[in-house]
């Protein structure tokens, strides 16, 4: 009855992109993301969007899947298009009507913003199809290691993030069957107001809630009957490696981020 | 209310990497009053079956007629299929949400459009059917039940609905043996009075004592389709499903092996009694 969740979309793998490490990945994936930001001509774009195909390429999922994570943002971007292309009024006047006003600076500016927020999504899109929530969570709680000294809680942190995440699907699973049961039982969640519709919700929260306590419950005792007790002196099963192909990629971001800085 | 199933398939979240078919074209028809055992091994799309049976997912071909009507169809009478149709799933104890337990049984006659004042009665007449006294229970939360009672509270509401047809998913997993056999009581009263009745069980001496047809199911096809007789005397093909004997079956089994030339036909355990004590000899009495 839930279609199409695609939290944390994850499309397995194994490709170049699949098998980079998690936390090179991570990285390159804020670097890129500060560094469209940056671009101020349209050989900066070009830069960043090859830089893009090539990683879609190199993960062997087709550029229409990648795109499709876009369409939720399509309001956010007329919107934000139409904010920018009408109250901006810098440089030359294109066209002008009744009240309205389109400049040079002002579709320039709404083109610019449209632009990067594609490539924004997407490049974060490219992240999390080639990495697994709990590879991400693992390479965060790496990264933040070092924060570890002013008693920043980084493994807790992780801990509550892949416990959060690892319950995702089951509650969405467990969201399914109840609403399923209850519509057998002449619910309906789709007609009415949004009074009724609201009113409709529980006999869907009511018992979610009850299922999802009593699984912390179960999940809390289950780990301190195995001892569990934080992230000190814990090994990994899976330890993370950079390999050559992480280094390449970095040396493939650092030189669009040198093309980007210095002239264009 | 004869159910026709007709060439259903269903698949998964199709043109993903995940993909499944879960039914290739099923098809079998069910006659009022039937008492129908699925078996089948996880994943062989039981499950999947009854939710479209019940019209909870749309099948990707093929259909399905209860009555002569296909439910499936936008303008069909959803409530009188909820009415005529009921769902008991798996752990239904985990959909009670009311704060009392009359006002829980009551939600499902109340959304299928059932007259205010035929509730109580309803209500009142669903609670002595699981056996759980109306006056004692009606104004107590369903949550400060025990596990038993509450299923028995949720079972209560899918029967205040009086359906016609009554689907179950594995009713009795997790309950103890004296809960299991209460039920199975129940289902088959329910049955004797004319209830359809559709049963996922992995329970198969239940079903082989009251079942009047077994469906098998494996990946998604349908195996076989016959009296419990003709399905459970097919020893190597339950086995290569995944799927046990009953307990009496696997008696047979075990008596053949040692060269004991006792019929496989025998599925229940008073019919092995009397077959052994007539090879020995003997005189079969009560």
């Amino acid at each position: 009855m839930i279609k199409n969740i695609t939290l944390g979309q994850y499309f397995p793998g194994d490709s170049v992109m699949h098998r980079m490490d998690p936390r090179m990945k991570f990285l390159l994936t804020l670097a890129l993301i500060v560094l469209i930001f940056c671009v101020r001509t349209v050989y900066g774009y070009a830069a960043v969007v090859a830089v893009l195909l090539l990683a879609i390429l190199l993960s062997r999922i087709s550029v229409k899947y990648v795109l499709k994570g876009i369409k939720p943002l399509w309001f956010i971007l007329v919107f934000t298009f139409i904010l920018n292309i009408f109250f901006i009024t810098e440089g030359e006047v294109l066209l002008e009507w009744w009240i309205f006003r389109i400049t040079e600076g002002g579709l320039i500016k709404a083109v610019n913003i449209a632009v990067r927020l594609v490539l924004l999504v997407s490049i974060t899109t490219v992240l999390t199809l080639t990495t697994s929530p709990m590879e991400i969570t693992d390479a965060l709680e790496r990264l933040l290691k070092p924060l570890t000294v002013l008693h920043f809680p980084a493994h807790e942190m992780a801990l509550m993030m892949s416990i959060a995440l690892r319950f995702i699907p089951t509650l969405v699973d467990e969201t399914d069957r109840i609403m399923k049961a209850q519509t057998a039982r002449g619910a309906s969640f789709d007609s009415g107001g949004l009074i009724k519709r609201a009113k409709g919700m529980v006999p869907i929260l009511v018992p979610l809630f009850v299922s999802a306590f009593k699984r912390a419950d179960e999940l809390a005792l289950a780990m301190e009957s195995r001892c569990y007790h934080g992230g000190k002196n814990r090994t990994r099963m899976k330890v993370m490696h950079m390999s050559f192909r992480d280094f390449v990629a970095l040396g493939i971001v650092a030189g669009v981020t040198v093309f980007i800085c210095f002239g264009f | 209310m004869p159910i026709a199933v007709e060439n259903v398939s269903y698949t998964y979240l199709p043109g993903t990497p995940f993909e499944h078919r879960a039914l290739k074209d099923v098809s079998f028809t069910i006659a009022d009053g039937e008492f129908v055992g699925i078996i089948g091994h996880t994943g062989s799309g039981k499950s999947t079956l009854i939710q479209i049976i019940s019209s909870l997912i749309p099948q990707t071909a093929g259909r399905v007629l209860i009555d002569g009507v296909d439910y499936s169809q936008k303008d069909a009478d959803k409530k009188k299929l909820r009415r005529t149709v009921g769902v008991v799933f798996q752990y239904p104890e985990y959909q009670l949400f009311e704060e009392t337990i009359a006002k829980d049984i009551a939600y499902g006659p109340r959304m299928t459009g059932i007259p205010e004042e035929e509730l109580e009665n309803r209500t009142q007449v669903a609670m002595e059917l699981v056996g759980m006294d109306y006056e004692t229970y009606k104004d107590k939360s369903p949550f400060e039940l025990s596990g038993g009672q509450k299923r028995k509270i949720a079972i209560a509401g899918v029967l205040a609905m009086e359906p016609k047809i009554l689907i179950m998913d594995e009713p009795i997993a997790g309950l103890d043996p004296l809960g299991r056999e209460s039920l199975m009581d129940l289902v088959k009263n329910l049955n004797d009075c004319g209830m359809t009745i559709l049963m996922i069980s992995h329970n198969m001496d239940g079903l082989a004592e009251y079942a009047s047809r077994i469906l098998v199911m494996n990946q998604g096809e349908l195996m076989m389709n016959g009296t419990p007789r003709e399905v459970f005397r097919e020893h190597e093909a339950l086995r290569a499903a995944g799927l046990d004997l009953p307990e009496a079956g696997q008696l047979v089994e075990a008596l053949r092996a040692k060269g004991i030339a006792i019929s496989e036909e025998n599925i229940r355990f008073d019919e092995v009694k009397e077959e052994l004590i007539r090879m020995l000899g003997g005189k079969a009495h009560d």
